[in-house]
């Protein structure tokens, strides 16, 4: 039996970008917010150092000076008129959060406490600038909280534990989703006038990553085997610090306090990579740093890790070696408490998986797969635009890390995500509303979720000559190998044919489990088929991208080229083939120039 | 080395009643409980089901018995734990499927104590931030950590006598409001919390504090949130 709802707006994922478009869309439209996990076990939760802002509570800062960083953090590739708009609004964004009740740190005069973060610097100086308004290490569980408790406050309608398995498109019109409920295993059929895609990223394809199971592409997944274009996929972001082998996340904060990286000889490295700002670099600098150090025979112990190091007495060395001072020109001397203080979930990581303590001991740390930079096509108010001239899709939203606005462009700065979920979480819930608010319901076709039902009996009668898990731990270590920080044509090419040996190979995987209530493994099959499908468009869009850029960095074309190559990727699957074109960057102010850290 | 975890299975489709499967498989001590739980569920049953996401203790999903005591499966190691391990699901909250519970009442719980912030007063007229010293910002520090795992509430014996008792979890989110000095609804929820299901159902157990991976000090939190009830005074 499928049952029927009917929704103005129907907002898939809520993570940060999902709550904040929850909240937004029901003020004025009747709005359901759909979630695979319960709102409060979303992947922003995990976001740790901060949501930058230029608020200049503890030293002066500007929009501009943080617009400026975010194309250069881009590589160029960011389009600075939506960049311009996030930075603009990240002031209000953020004093918004507080008004919601958000427990932000703060300065001994009471305002909102900020910390240095890669990337973020005041532009007259080029010093670190503190921009990262911070709750402890804990600012996107904090966001969460407050969103989801927000959004119980406003009676948000929520479907929690409703998988989306596919989208209805009417006439090139939206008309709503397929979903499965997975405490009983019936399909709904949820009408509505504007859907709002907010599903997160996908680094679940990525070996060692720091994202949590969920993320799986869904939502990119569904829109491309409808024909919407997804825009360079190519750009995946390794962050520099994640706990050796395990991959979860040991935030750029801790460098923010003066944390510093160290080789397996003893030596701190990273000046000789980013002389200006060191071990606040982008955060694809230092991860490239960091490889390079390891391949070099640098690493500890010949092993492929290097140290991050918090450790009081060597961070105060280093800062007087490199003039940091308190904002009032005193000393920087951090202690053992402030440590504690300012950093307790990633001293308590450590202590829990490392048996290491960073207040004395060092932390093995190496580069985790950690953030989708591309994503669906959007504009600055989440609509979602599928060609080269921007055409918005009528009533298809897009928000948070699943979305590519492009304000990431070619590579992150860190705080600009949490940043991006509440700016256009909120615009693709206001549009989507004044959307619905005009428009008619599309007539359901009769067969809505015929697709989706087939989809799930293929899985379910699969040869069973392949195994789900085998299948995953393949693919992820061929992403992490061949389509990780460090690039090449042969090895691209080879991961390429792989994903598709591995998409063949899906369709002889069955699933054991026949049962209805919580059929888990019929869920990961299924995500199993969207981390190929999206894996297969990275894999491809990175061949084809010939220099390097940001995140890509090819062995092959070591050069960023912008004669070439300064156009996003656009990527379309036209009958299971994969079509690649481009569109413009959008340029306003700032002209590319080289990049320097 | 040899790991020997026994899981608590139940299947609502096939089975009357629960009951318990032993599999042996290779792991490292260091090893989290749930990377066991997904090779099994991987290798040798697909069909075994439980929660999980961020797999490193912040999303709160995969809260489990594991030897007897409330944990997240991704933040207990098998050094932490030994190579005999057994399984089962919190207590407290029904058995959906396996590892799987009913979190409902558990969420319904919470949202008795108004979680959320109020404060009707208008804004500070440039638009900026309330004002909050570092001091009385540190005052509520412990109970923003929550995670609304439910291992405080499922281990508390008060709360298995009686599903409507709000329990721990409710009352450390009804601390992280009442002692923010921002917020201007403590006396209501003060006020919820004396309530027949309220704080009084809480008899010092400690179960909540043992459990809590967060390591919030729950028990010291009731007890302040007692206090306030008392001396009508939030210090």
């Amino acid at each position: 039996m499928t049952k029927n709802h009917q929704f103005d707006v129907v907002v898939v994922g809520a993570g940060g970008a999902g709550l904040m478009a929850g909240l937004y869309a029901s003020k004025t439209a009747k709005t359901a917010v759909i979630s695979k996990l319960y709102p409060t076990r979303s992947h922003t939760g995990a976001a740790q150092g901060g949501i930058g802002a230029a608020l200049g509570n503890i030293e002066e800062d500007k929009p501009e000076w943080h617009t400026y960083d975010t194309v250069k953090g881009s590589d160029y590739l960011g389009d600075q008129d939506a960049i311009e708009f996030m930075c603009e609004e990240a002031i209000n964004a953020v004093l918004e959060l507080e008004h919601m009740g958000l427990p932000f740190d703060r300065t001994p005069d009471g305002k909102i406490s900020q910390r240095p973060f890669g990337g973020h610097t005041n532009n007259v100086t080029g010093k670190p600038v503190r921009r990262a308004a911070h709750a402890a290490d804990r600012t996107g569980h904090m966001i969460l909280q407050t969103l989801y408790q927000q959004c119980l406050k406003n009676k948000v309608n929520f479907l929690d534990e409703f998988q989306v398995l596919d989208f209805i498109m009417v006439n090139g019109k939206t008309a709503g989703v397929v979903a499965v409920e997975l405490s009983t295993g019936e399909l709904h059929v949820i009408h509505a006038k504007a859907v709002i895609f907010a599903t997160g990223g996908h680094g679940r394809i990525f070996e060692v990553t720091s994202n949590a199971y969920a993320y799986t592409g869904d939502g990119a997944a569904i829109l491309l085997r409808h024909g919407i274009p997804l825009e360079d996929m190519e750009f995946f972001q390794f962050h520099p610090t994640g706990i050796y082998k395990l991959g979860i996340l040991i935030t750029e904060g801790v460098r923010g306090e003066g944390g510093v990286l160290i080789n397996g000889k003893g030596e701190r490295f990273m000046p000789k990579y980013a002389p200006s700002v060191k071990d606040l670099a982008s955060r694809d600098v230092v991860s490239r740093a960091i490889y390079t150090e390891i391949k070099e025979g640098r690493g500890v112990n010949g092993k492929n890790f290097v140290y991050l190091d918090i450790r009081p007495e060597t961070v105060n060395k280093f800062a007087a070696e490199d003039g940091r001072t308190n904002i009032d020109g005193s000393k920087y001397n951090l202690t053992a408490e402030q440590v504690l203080a300012k950093l307790p979930d990633i001293i308590d990581f450590c202590r829990v998986y490392l048996g290491v303590d960073p207040v004395t001991q060092m932390m093995p740390i190496q580069p985790t797969a950690h953030y989708t930079m591309g994503g669906i096509p959007t504009n600055k108010f989440g609509e979602v635009v599928i060609d080269d001239k921007n055409t918005p899709f009528p009533g298809l939203y897009a928000a948070g890390e699943c979305a590519c606005v492009s304000v990431h462009g070619g590579n992150r700065l860190g705080t600009n995500s949490l940043l991006d979920l509440v700016v256009f979480g909120k615009y693709a819930g206001l549009k989507a509303a004044e959307y619905a608010n005009q428009a008619e319901f599309e007539k359901l076709p009769a067969d809505s979720e015929s697709a989706t039902k087939a989809q799930l009996e293929a899985l379910k009668n699969g040869s069973g000559r392949e195994n789900v898990f085998k299948l995953s731990n393949e693919l992820k270590k061929v992403m992490f190998a061949d389509v990780g920080i460090y690039r090449n044509e042969k090895d691209m090419l080879s991961a390429l044919e792989k994903v598709r040996e591995l998409k063949a190979r899906f369709k002889d995987v069955t699933v054991t489990d026949t049962g209805r209530i919580f059929n888990t493994e019929l869920l990961n099959a299924w995500e199993l088929g969207n981390m190929l499908d999206v894996a297969e468009v990275i894999a491809m869009s990175a061949a084809n991208r010939k220099e390097s850029r940001g995140g890509h960095s090819r062995e092959d074309f070591p050069d960023r080229d912008d004669k070439n190559w300064l156009k996003h990727t656009l990527i379309w699957n036209k009958d299971g083939k994969l079509e690649i074109g481009y569109k413009p960057v959008t340029i306003t102010k700032h002209q590319p120039k080289a990049r320097v850290y | 080395m040899e790991i020997t975890i026994k899981i608590f299975r139940y299947n609502p489709e096939k089975d009357k009643r629960g009951h318990y499967e032993v599999y042996h498989v290779e792991g490292d001590e260091n090893d989290r409980v749930l990377d066991i739980l997904e090779y099994i569920k991987g290798n040798h049953d697909g069909t075994l089901s439980f929660r999980r996401s961020c797999a490193h203790g912040v999303c709160g999903s995969d809260a489990i018995r594991i030897n007897g005591r409330n944990m997240l499966a991704c933040k207990t190691l098998v050094r932490d734990v030994g190579e005999k391990i057994t399984v089962e699901p919190v207590l407290g909250l029904k058995i959906v499927k396996d590892l799987i519970v009913d979190m409902e009442p558990f969420f319904d719980n919470y949202k008795h104590v108004l979680p959320y912030f109020i404060n009707n007063s208008p804004l500070p007229e440039d638009g900026r931030e309330r004002l909050q010293s570092p001091e009385d910002r540190a005052r509520f520090d412990e109970t923003t950590k929550c995670i609304l795992c439910a291992c405080c509430t499922t281990s508390c014996p008060s709360y298995w006598a009686n599903g409507n008792y709000y329990g721990p979890a409710s009352i450390v989110t009804a601390h992280r409001f009442i002692f923010d000095s921002r917020d201007e609804a403590a006396a209501e929820r003060l006020q919820i919390l004396s309530e027949t299901d309220g704080i009084a159902r809480c008899h010092t157990a400690y179960n909540c504090t043992e459990a809590c991976p967060r390591e919030i000090k729950i028990t010291k939190v009731i007890g302040e949130v007692k206090m306030a009830m008392v001396t009508g005074k939030l210090d």
